[in-house]
């Protein structure tokens, strides 16, 4: 359906360029605002070219799974509005939808950087959930890199609500911060024939043969991979793409300051 | 009861601060942003575009469908569970039926034109919010129409009518919330809600107080509008032209 946008973009790639004039691996202007929204208890606004998404965390105040009585837990879920594309559909979520917010879980749960006992109130009886809601505003290409950084920047933005035991009062603010230790970016890198992309647009998109998204820890090593795209990918081109991932997860983990 | 101050403060008949965008979602056809106190809502149309069901297609002029839907982390209390509600649906299709006097569709038969709208942040009076901002996002789209569509809640607290109610006003034990969607130029009345108790006049002088609101309301739409433009002329030589 695309494909001479596809010959096009490879044809550019070669030559180091792009359709919109960037170097393979330019990222477009990223702009974190915090504090984006006054109900939530952590919220950030995430912009990337024209892509802008919205992330907002509810503390609940649950009752420990019986086989971890002592910890807190972690909820991540994403909403593709069809506000923000002619693509997205109303209905139950999608699988791309899904799919979002299981790389972004994995990213924030499996780099540990949520220290879950200490969310722990009461053990066996009451321990925090921390609810993420990511959602879509205008989809301009590269939600995989948008998404977990509004999530990333929304944890960080938190802070806890006045809990008397018995209720959350949603309206008192505390200061208290979530227990943060570790600082994890996740970065996305895209293939297209034998070249290699970072933050494409919708456009561009389209018609990626492989994609990796990369969980990047601030000691470099990794904590959740996810490979996408309909091409299998050689070896030797996957750890590229780790390298380039690893390689760019500091210019967005300075967003994240 | 005596309603002496109002919560925040307002006089009775003040609204909150309100602002307004127009064009805020570059992949939409059309877009709006309206916001008055902490109550934000945005609007995107798509359209018009092939109508699925099938069996909603109207081969006389195109279908205005109209989608609310409030973020799970824009309430003042618990999360939002996302996806449909019976509030949300109701609300869908209350503002669906305020909309629809004011666009003229005919020249899209068989087809949608899709309007969703969406609540980042919540303090009462959302879906008079919501058809503000969709009212901006159809005419940014370019969507015929004959007026905008302005509104705003209106009700009693206590022994006072007052105008916007915050959610303080609007969980009130003893008040009333009159949601109205008005059309700016003929000022007939597009949408209408209420809950709760209150005696004809109240209710007569209320709506009467409206008109003038409604007014207040579209020159925020309208100055959205311009400045999405490019329209340089400021509104006091706008005014005088008409006159």
């Amino acid at each position: 359906m695309y494909a001479e946008l596809k010959n096009n973009i490879i044809k550019l790639l070669g030559e180091g360029k792009r359709l919109d004039g960037r170097a393979p691996l330019d990222y477009r202007d990223i702009k974190v605002e915090y504090d984006a929204t006054e109900n939530a208890n952590g919220s950030a606004r995430v912009k990337i070219g024209d892509t802008e998404v919205l992330a907002g965390i509810k503390m609940e105040v649950m009752k420990p799974y019986p086989d971890a009585p002592d910890v807190g837990s972690l909820m991540v879920n994403v909403e593709l509005y069809p506000m923000s594309s002619p693509e997205f559909e109303s209905g139950p979520p999608s699988i791309d939808a899904i799919e979002l917010a299981r790389v972004t879980d994995r990213c924030i749960r499996e780099s540990k950087m949520l220290d879950v006992k200490k969310l722990c109130i009461e053990p066996k009886e009451k321990a925090w959930m921390v609810v993420i809601d990511v959602c879509t505003i205008n989809e301009g290409g590269n939600l995989f890199d948008a998404i977990p950084l509004a999530a990333l920047a929304a944890l960080k933005n938190c802070r806890l609500p006045a809990y008397d035991g018995e209720m959350i009062d949603y309206h008192t603010k505390t200061d208290e911060k979530l227990p943060l230790v570790r600082n994890p970016v996740s970065v996305t890198v895209y293939k297209y024939g034998d070249n290699f992309m970072l933050d494409p647009t919708y456009e561009e998109e389209r018609v990626y043969d492989a994609r990796l998204t990369v969980g990047v820890l601030e000691d470099g090593n990794l904590c959740s991979l996810q490979k996408g795209g309909d091409h299998s990918v050689k070896i030797d081109d996957l750890f590229k793409m780790i390298d380039l991932a690893r390689e760019k997860a500091d210019q967005l983990r300075k967003h994240l300051e | 009861m005596v309603y002496e101050k109002r919560f925040d403060g307002r006089d009775f008949d003040e609204t909150r601060p309100m602002q307004a965008k127009a064009g805020v979602i570059k992949r939409a056809v059309g877009s709006g942003w309206f916001k008055i106190g902490k109550t934000e809502a945005i609007a995107a149309v798509y359209g018009p575009r092939d109508l699925f069901p099938r069996f909603l297609q109207d081969p006389e002029k195109g279908y205005l469908r109209v989608n609310y839907n409030m973020m799970p982390f824009s309430s003042g209390s618990d999360r939002v569970r996302p996806g449909p509600s019976r509030r949300s649906k109701e609300i869908s299709a209350v503002a669906e039926r305020a909309l629809r006097p004011v666009v003229d569709l005919s020249e899209f038969p068989n087809a949608v034109v899709d309007v969703f709208i969406e609540l980042p942040q919540a303090d009462a009076g959302t879906r008079c919010a919501g058809i503000c901002a969709a009212s901006i996002a159809l005419a940014d789209a370019g969507i015929p129409m004959r007026d905008m569509v302005a509104a705003i809640a209106v009700g009693r607290v206590e022994d006072k009518l007052v105008v916007d109610l915050n959610y303080e006003e609007d969980s009130h034990e003893d008040g009333v919330d009159i949601p109205i969607a008005m059309l700016h130029n003929s000022k007939e009345v597009a949408l209408l809600q209420m809950d709760g108790v209150i005696s004809p006049e109240m209710f007569k002088e209320a709506v009467e107080k409206t008109k003038g609101i409604i007014d207040k309301v579209f020159e925020v739409q309208k100055q959205a509008l311009k400045e999405r433009f490019n329209v340089k002329q400021d509104t006091k030589q706008d005014d005088a032209k008409q006159e």
